[in-house]
């Protein structure tokens, strides 16, 4: 985004809460704080020095006042853009912004939920759509369905192609101790899974999962000063172009072709310089439209893109190393997730799924029904 | 501008649904429809939106079949009209996974139900009215 400077802020501390099924009576609350506890461990910073809070929930009506309760704290600044799962890489554009003005000097973002435990119905109530809620789509997925059959009918990406996404997540969540999903899966087994809204499966859809994440950050003269290697931001962008599916302008291009073009250019980077690249794979046509979006093929290639495991370990780009949103967590608005693996790489602390000499990674946020976009381009000291 | 204090966009939409009418929104700045119905057009700002009567022709934009337990599998379809607008619906034919993108459309209406008013579903062009 123009007005921003890149590298100015970093993020210092990254935490995931507990994940997969919490207990009985467990708040989203319990684990944004939860949370925001570790991420402040893991840099060296307390509770005194936050004085920016941006939070997103969908079971918490005003989620940054329900986290600064919680824990106390009575921020110089705050932000609680919610614009679905891409929420939390806004709130890093922003952050950014506001570390730049010296509105807030150390930046906490957070979010928790519980959806597994109390079901995805509970925690993620619907709108009523006049014009979209008497059809019964089976939403968010069948807005994913749409999307995917346009771009099978446009570009003859098949279900083998989807499942291949499905399959890379699973081979990188294997990798990743605090996964959800522990067992192996092929191709066949998404295509004969449970249908969901075709052309999508079950396994072609994220999972239901309880979590949360915090990430710190603070401007880059005080990241140099803390524990852990800084993860700079590098670039961010953001492009919001419909809220129903029905409004979607062109069902095969979403706005991550708005917001990655201003991440790069903020940046100075284009795809070829990412080492990791963490895409919200809310269902597994997401991954292939932002590799397209985001410059990793050309647009209709992405099916062709992903085939023969190029996606998976050991293949030509490392994509969604965590595991993704179909195989590691998906508690409901799953980006912070994307930017913690993010920094996580790029300090080299990854283990068995570690990208070797990673120093560009690319974080991308969906949020709604591929309804907003948010590109964050971090990078190490070797980036900047 | 709609007075919104005698009637709603919604609400008129639903009157032409009763009346058996696709209604849409025409943006004499842009020359362009509109669909959902709204108070303000889209981008031009203007508040003299025009109603119109579709003539309920249309191509299949994107389709899918939504699978329910305990129920059979149903079609949801995004439908392009003729007049230049694109709405959610369904294309009711014997079997939901033969429908195509590319298929030409025809509008019906779905007659009213307890609270649910009625609201345009899509056959095949070829099937009438």
């Amino acid at each position: 985004m123009s007005g921003l400077s890149r590298g100015s802020i970093a993020i210092v501390g990254a935490a995931e809460s507990e994940l997969g099924q919490v207990a009985p009576g467990t708040s989203p609350v319990d684990l944004m704080a939860q949370a925001t506890f570790r991420a402040l461990a893991d840099c060296g910073l307390g509770l005194a020095d936050v004085d920016g809070v941006f939070t997103a929930a969908s079971q918490l009506r005003m989620p940054t006042l329900s986290l600064c309760d919680y824990l106390g704290l009575r921020p110089r600044y705050q932000d609680g853009t919610g614009i679905g799962g891409s929420s939390f890489m806004s709130h890093v554009a922003h952050a950014m912004a506001a570390i730049e003005h010296g509105l807030c000097e150390v930046a906490l973002i957070a979010y928790g939920s519980t959806q597994r435990s109390v079901s995805r119905a509970a925690a993620s109530p619907r709108e009523y759509n006049p014009y979209e809620t008497p059809y019964r789509p089976f939403l968010p997925a069948s807005a994913y369905a749409l999307a995917a059959s346009r771009h099978m009918h446009e570009f003859g990406t098949t279900r083998e192609q989807l499942a291949e996404v499905a399959v890379a997540a699973r081979q990188w969540a294997l990798l990743n101790p605090v996964a959800w999903e522990k067992a192996p899966l092929s191709i066949q087994q998404v295509l004969e899974a449970r249908m969901v809204s075709y052309p999508l499966s079950v396994r072609d859809c994220c999972l239901v999962t309880d979590g949360g994440g915090a990430v710190i950050l603070t401007s880059a003269a005080r990241a140099r000063d803390l524990k852990r290697p800084p993860a700079y931001v590098l670039g961010v962008g953001e492009c919001l172009s419909h809220a129903s599916i029905s409004g979607m302008p062109d069902l095969t291009t979403t706005g991550a072709a708005v917001s990655g073009a201003q991440a790069y250019a903020m940046a100075g980077l284009a795809a070829q310089d990412v080492d990791a690249a963490l895409l919200y794979d809310a269902f597994t046509i997401n991954t292939i439209l932002f590799l397209e979006d985001l410059g990793f093929c050309p647009k209709g290639e992405g099916g062709r893109f992903v085939a023969g495991g190029a996606i998976a370990p050991g293949g030509r780009l490392a994509v969604n190393t965590a595991g993704g949103g179909l195989s590691y967590c998906h508690p409901g608005m799953y980006g912070l997730l994307l930017l913690i693996e993010a920094a996580r790489q790029l300090r080299g602390e990854c283990g068995a799924r570690q990208v070797a000499n990673c120093e560009v990674a690319i974080a991308h946020g969906n949020g709604g029904v591929l309804s907003s976009q948010v590109t964050v381009l971090l990078g190490s000291e070797a980036a900047l | 501008m709609q007075d919104l204090k005698t009637d709603s966009p919604n609400g008129v939409y639903v009157a032409h649904c009763r009346n058996g009418e696709l209604a849409y929104q025409y943006d004499s700045a842009t020359g362009k429809a509109v669909f959902y119905p709204r108070v303000i057009a889209p981008g031009s700002g203007t508040d003299t939106l025009e109603w119109r009567v579709s003539a309920g022709l249309g191509t299949v934009y994107a389709t899918t079949v939504v699978h329910t337990r305990g129920a059979d599998p149903h079609n949801v379809a995004l439908i392009d009209l003729d007049e230049g607008f694109r709405m959610m619906s369904r294309v009711e034919q014997a079997d939901p996974m033969a429908v195509r993108i590319g298929q030409r459309v025809r509008v019906r209406m779905h007659p009213e139900n307890g609270e649910q008013p009625p609201y345009p579903v899509f056959v095949p062009a070829e099937a009438g009215a």
